[in-house]
């Protein structure tokens, strides 16, 4: 396996999902730039600058142009990819629903940030949340290695004939879009053949044109509309197949799931992102001094994996669902999926944290586990907050 | 009608191809009314064609023919604009000629 890599390179996660849109060589990228996702597409136009890669840059006036010509350039016939964040994925949802209405398969970049206002170019979940429920497939990644295998898987997951809807691949925002790491990069030939050819049944262009985004009366869009609800549910097995097909070539697993030290946990957290860095490490130390304890993080959030979550959680008696976005006048995104989709018998808890790049220390997640070890709190706790709000909390 | 709505919501997208639809039936979208002619009425000043933004009205060489139904949206501009008040609008069920004229067991809504 090793002899397909290309070797260690210290990148970070922004640059890594360029060298991954290199070497996928979409045929068109239309894109507006954002902070932090500005580093993907400044990487990117410098290879298409430099020549060594062909596809179409286009420079656009906004997110909400760049995602329309996203769509039109994936329904006519090309491989499409885009990248965006905060503000600007929030401008591109109204074309997202179209996108994933429509079936256009296109790969999106996701720094993900913070919602205005307060203004913050941070990372936090509220952005990719905005989308959640645009039909698109949403997938997180925890640092720059699986930011970079994540983009490779994402085109074959889109174009798959059971899915054809847009995937989104989030990294969090300066955390990971902005920090050095190791990556094991593919070659390019590796990924190009991983990747094949880009194919959709009916594109707009070709030898047999097509007529799309056409109005559907009451008579047909109920019917066209759970297809594409069922598309997404498609999703899941693709998703695995694609990761099987990954490991078994590359060998990286990025599943769904990524379950770690679950096997005798009685106490786990459940949570999204690059947090799982800092949660590994303190379920580590906890290991050491004989506490049972687990983590879960969801690589694949939508379509949301409720089976793969109950095994992973498996015999477990308390789980804090750690969510880095809010739902304001409700529970958060992250529990109300696990709530509605759990049927085992371990107590769930609420907590939100690391809203606008609040740094989450191995401290707060330390606390998070010995809070579980006391009887449950009922409504939802705010994770790191200073001064007088923190007495609010408890 | 049926078969076409079929094809339609059966491909990802609801994504039409060249030969799915013979021809666009706009008329379903008529609410309740459509138009009827009286031709003893009819000068064939061809304004009612001119004006149906559905290209419902059929003429030839200058004569007025009738009202195609798969396209006619029911939208009332034809009756509106016919000078002689040959165009009367009735309800949906009326039994018409293929001309438009309206069978004698039909009854017209506007009189
Ligand atoms: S009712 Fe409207 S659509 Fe029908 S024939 Fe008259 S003008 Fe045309
Ligand atoms: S507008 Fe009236 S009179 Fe003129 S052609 Fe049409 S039906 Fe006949």
């Amino acid at each position: 396996m090793a002899k397909t890599m290309l070797g260690v390179e210290v990148l970070t996660g922004g640059e890594a999902t360029a060298h991954a849109m290199r070497q996928i060589r979409p045929d068109v990228v239309p894109v507006y730039p954002i902070t932090p996702q500005t580093p993907i597409i400044q990487t990117f136009s410098r290879f298409v600058a430099d020549g060594k890669v062909d596809t179409v840059l286009l420079q656009v006036e906004s997110e909400h142009s760049a995602m329309s010509a996203a769509v039109g350039a994936a329904l006519a016939g090309g491989r499409t990819m885009t990248a965006t964040a905060s503000q600007g994925l929030a401008l591109m949802v109204e074309i997202i629903y179209i996108a994933a209405g429509l079936r256009a398969p296109i790969v999106m970049a996701v720094g993900n940030r913070a919602l205005s206002a307060p203004i913050n170019i941070h990372g936090d979940h509220s952005d990719g949340m905005l989308a959640r429920d645009s039909g698109a497939v949403q997938i997180f990644a925890e640092n720059a290695q699986e930011a970079y295998d994540l983009m490779v898987m994402a085109p074959r997951v889109a174009e798959h004939p059971a899915v054809l809807l847009p995937v989104l691949v989030g990294q969090d925002g300066f955390s990971v879009t902005h920090s050095a790491e190791n990556v094991a990069l593919l070659r390019d030939e590796e990924v190009q053949d991983f990747v094949g050819p880009y194919e959709i049944p009916y594109p707009l262009l070709g030898e047999r044109p097509s007529s799309q985004g056409l109005f559907a009366m009451p008579d047909a869009y109920y019917e066209i509309k759970v297809r594409q609800v069922q598309a997404l549910e498609a999703a899941e097995q693709v998703f695995a197949d694609v990761a099987r097909a990954y490991a078994l070539r590359f060998g990286r697993h990025l599943g769904a799931i990524d379950a770690y030290r679950m096997e005798d946990a009685e106490r786990a957290i459940v949570l999204i992102g690059s947090t799982a860095g800092t949660a590994k490490d303190v379920v580590d130390e906890l290991r050491e001094r004989g506490e049972k304890v687990g983590l879960v993080v969801l690589r694949l959030f939508r379509p949301f994996p409720h089976k793969a979550l109950a095994d992973a959680l498996g015999g477990v008696q308390r789980v804090a669902v750690l969510d880095r976005a809010a739902a304001p006048g409700s529970f958060p995104p992250l529990f109300a999926d696990i709530r509605a989709g759990y049927s085992g018998s371990a107590e769930l808890r609420s907590y939100v944290y690391g809203l606008g790049g609040r740094d989450t220390a191995p401290q707060d997640i330390e606390k998070v586990f010995a809070e579980l070890q006391r009887p449950a709190h009922g409504g939802i706790r705010y994770l790191g907050l200073t001064g007088e709000d923190q007495h609010g909390e408890s | 009608m049926a078969s076409e709505r079929q094809t339609a919501i059966l491909r990802p997208g609801g994504v039409v191809l060249p030969g799915d639809i013979e021809r666009p039936r706009t008329g379903g979208w008529r609410t309740g009314v459509k138009p009827s002619v009286d031709l003893t009425l009819c000068v064939d000043c061809l304004l009612c064609w001119i004006h149906c933004p559905d290209t419902a009205v059929q003429q030839k060489h200058g004569v007025f023919q009738g009202f195609d139904y798969d396209l006619c949206k029911g939208c009332e501009v034809c009756s509106e604009v016919c000078p002689t008040g040959a165009i009367q609008m009735v309800a949906e069920a009326t039994p018409l000629d293929p001309r438009g004229v309206v069978l004698p067991e039909g009854g017209r809504r506007n009189g």
